[in-house]
């Protein structure tokens, strides 16, 4: 039987209300199996990284942790701080998983599929403006983290809701920037039909046919999308709403290890699921099947690109794991600079130059090289004249502590010497002296150092 | 009457409703709160009004971004958990001025529009809103994205009192 792959936004709203609840619950176990096998993989993969064994106690490879986790969690006391605005406090983890949910709900799981004599897109709904919904439900789940650190009414708690609406915001528009590129080349905002765009064969890069993902297409999107990804579900090495070093437990703290808790970290692995989606599903070709697999003529038809999907979204998990277990958290002054100040600069130019080559294409091939080379020629110029930086002037300590308004709290000078680490001082202390006729006989003489 | 009209008539409601709790209410970060539920139930609105695109972009700017940065910035003046209860100053002046740009504007649009249908088949799709935005309305959109550079260059002069002084005081590097 041969069925027509590609759903269009026609293939909508036609599924009865069994059907329509199938696929309702299929995307909930999505996120509720992806969370249980998310967390266990995170904790797996990093206890790997740091040499150590990591959950394997319970069920094969330590499989069923995290349900013995949330079991235990379940059973805990809840606890409601004096001071907390009660609505509020109960609220706002219910907001952070929902929106979660909500944003599975477009992702396409794969082609269109016959379920029992029903012929379906494996997709909930599908609307034409379907990544603004992802965005939108995204910019609302702000409110669950801002919302419980106010509500928890004490003050790490509410500097971790600061902390966090602030970067969520920022980047937010770093990634609705970096998407903006793959509208202006999938000419849809519906996540079927940018699938459907990203299946042309006709991007033969020399022997291999290679796929016309949008990662490849369109790269420097993908890295933006990615990173402000990371920043946006405040994921290591961007976890500063949660920085446990510095302002405790950020947000939570005061939600300790109830089953709000846990609705709080579900809600943190059901938006990496979600964003991963949404990257594969934008830039990795959504459920069609990666290069050396097409060659199979059956590759793209039938249940299989849920492997597919499944697949390229573990890799970005992986991904996630991997950061996590290898970079240390940024300070906030430089992730901020990183996103207002390169992630957003560069965006733009991205798209200015997308969109310039789009306007041209259609052009003759003598206007086409005249703009091409005035741009060119401009760049060069800019580069040229560009100011080089003056360097800033050194401002005696004294000044600058004189200089504090009036009330100010005693804070370290900026000029601060850092200590050498232990490491140079072992290196130092193991030198031998250079003595003249051999050692002498006051013992070794200390070492100098910074 | 269809289910749309209902649907339009219940979300008013609640617009309304809850645009009145905002300014009734004592507590700070609670009239937030509601203005996210009335800004909610305008985009539904819209949404109804199969304005797909226009309500979306409602929920991401108004819902998502603005009572967000509003309530960053209540968080970090203060937040009392609570009811504050030196809220309320005379309310008559703002009624006068609320009340008579709402009612003018209502007399407007209802003057302009009178008995007159729309066809409500892709009304609010993306492809149109760009053509009509970018061809006919092109100057209105240019003017209002030049009024918000000029708050945007207005908020940084008030927050920055050092620019343009003598000699400037050294750079902050703990800066946000």
């Amino acid at each position: 039987m041969t069925l027509a792959q590609d759903p269009t936004l026609a293939s909508f709203g036609h599924d009865p209300w069994w059907l329509i609840i199938i696929k309702i619950v299929f995307a909930f176990l999505f996120g509720l199996v992806g969370t249980l096998l998310g967390v266990w993989m995170e904790r797996r993969v990093v206890a790997r990284m740091a040499v150590r064994p990591g959950p394997n106690r319970h069920g094969p490879f330590g499989l069923l942790q995290t349900l013995a986790d949330g079991l235990k969690m379940a059973f805990k006391e809840d606890i409601m701080p004096r001071a907390a605005d009660k609505v509020v406090y109960f609220l706002a983890p219910t907001i952070s998983v929902v929106c979660g949910f909500t944003a599975l709900s477009v992702i396409p799981f794969g082609p269109m599929v016959s379920i029992f004599g029903h012929h379906t897109p494996l997709q909930v709904t599908d609307i034409p403006v379907a990544v603004l919904l992802v965005l939108a439900v995204s910019s609302i789940a702000v409110y669950g983290t801002v919302l419980a650190g106010w509500a928890s009414g004490s003050p790490y708690p509410l500097l971790g809701g600061l902390r966090a609406s602030a970067q969520m915001i920022s980047y937010e528009v770093a990634q609705g920037l970096s998407i903006v590129a793959v509208f202006l080349t999938a000419s849809s905002m519906s996540t079927s039909q940018i699938v459907a765009a990203q299946a042309g064969n006709d991007t033969s890069w020399g022997p291999v046919n290679a796929p016309s993902w949008y990662a490849l297409l369109l790269l420097p999107s993908f890295l933006i999308y990615f990173v402000s990804a990371v920043a946006e579900t405040g994921r290591a090495p961007f976890d500063l709403p949660e920085g446990e070093s510095e302002i405790v437990g950020g947000y939570f703290t005061e939600y300790a290890s109830s089953l709000k808790w846990a609705l709080f970290m579900m809600a943190e692995y059901v938006h990496m699921l979600v964003v991963s989606s949404v990257a594969t599903t934008l830039f990795l070709g959504g459920w069609r099947a990666p290069w050396p697999i097409t060659l199979w003529s059956g590759a793209n038809s039938g249940w299989w690109p849920l492997l597919w999907f499944f697949g390229k979204v573990a890799v970005l998990l992986f991904v996630f794991v991997w950061l996590r277990g290898t970079l240390p958290r940024l300070r906030y002054d430089q992730f901020m600079h990183l996103g207002w100040k390169v992630l957003l600069p560069v965006n733009l130019v991205w798209i200015l130059l997308l969109a310039g080559i789009n306007v041209i294409n259609d052009w003759r091939t003598r206007d086409r090289l005249l703009v091409i080379g005035g741009v060119a020629l401009a760049a060069l110029l800019i580069a040229m004249l560009w100011p080089t930086r003056r360097p800033e002037p050194e401002v005696p300590l004294q000044e600058q502590v004189d200089a504090r308004p009036p009330g100010s709290f005693p804070v370290p000078p900026i000029d601060l010497q850092v200590p050498p680490s232990p490491r140079v001082r072992r290196e130092v202390a193991e030198r031998q002296p250079a003595t003249v006729g051999g050692p002498s006989a006051g013992g070794q003489p200390e070492e100098k150092e910074g | 009457m269809t289910v749309s009209d209902v649907l339009l008539l219940g979300l008013g409601a609640v617009a309304v409703g809850a645009a009145l709790l905002v300014v009734t209410t004592r507590h700070l970060v609670r009239a937030g709160l509601y203005l996210v539920v009335a800004l909610g139930a305008v985009a539904g609105i819209y949404l109804v009004l199969a304005a797909e695109l226009v309500a979306w972009v409602q929920v991401l700017i108004y819902v998502g971004a603005v009572v967000v940065l509003l309530l960053f910035a209540v968080m970090l003046t203060r937040a009392p958990i609570g009811p504050s209860e030196d809220l309320d100053r005379p309310g008559w002046p703002a009624l006068l001025v609320g009340g008579g740009s709402g009612l003018g504007l209502a007399a407007l649009l209802v003057d302009a529009y009178r008995w007159s249908t729309v066809d409500r088949d892709q009304v609010g799709d993306a492809q149109r809103l760009g053509t009509e935005i970018f061809r006919s309305w092109v100057l209105p959109f240019e003017v209002l994205s030049v009024l918000l550079l000029a708050a945007l260059v207005g908020a940084i002069v008030v927050s920055r009192p050092e620019v343009g002084r003598a000699r400037p005081r050294p750079p902050d590097r703990g800066e946000r």
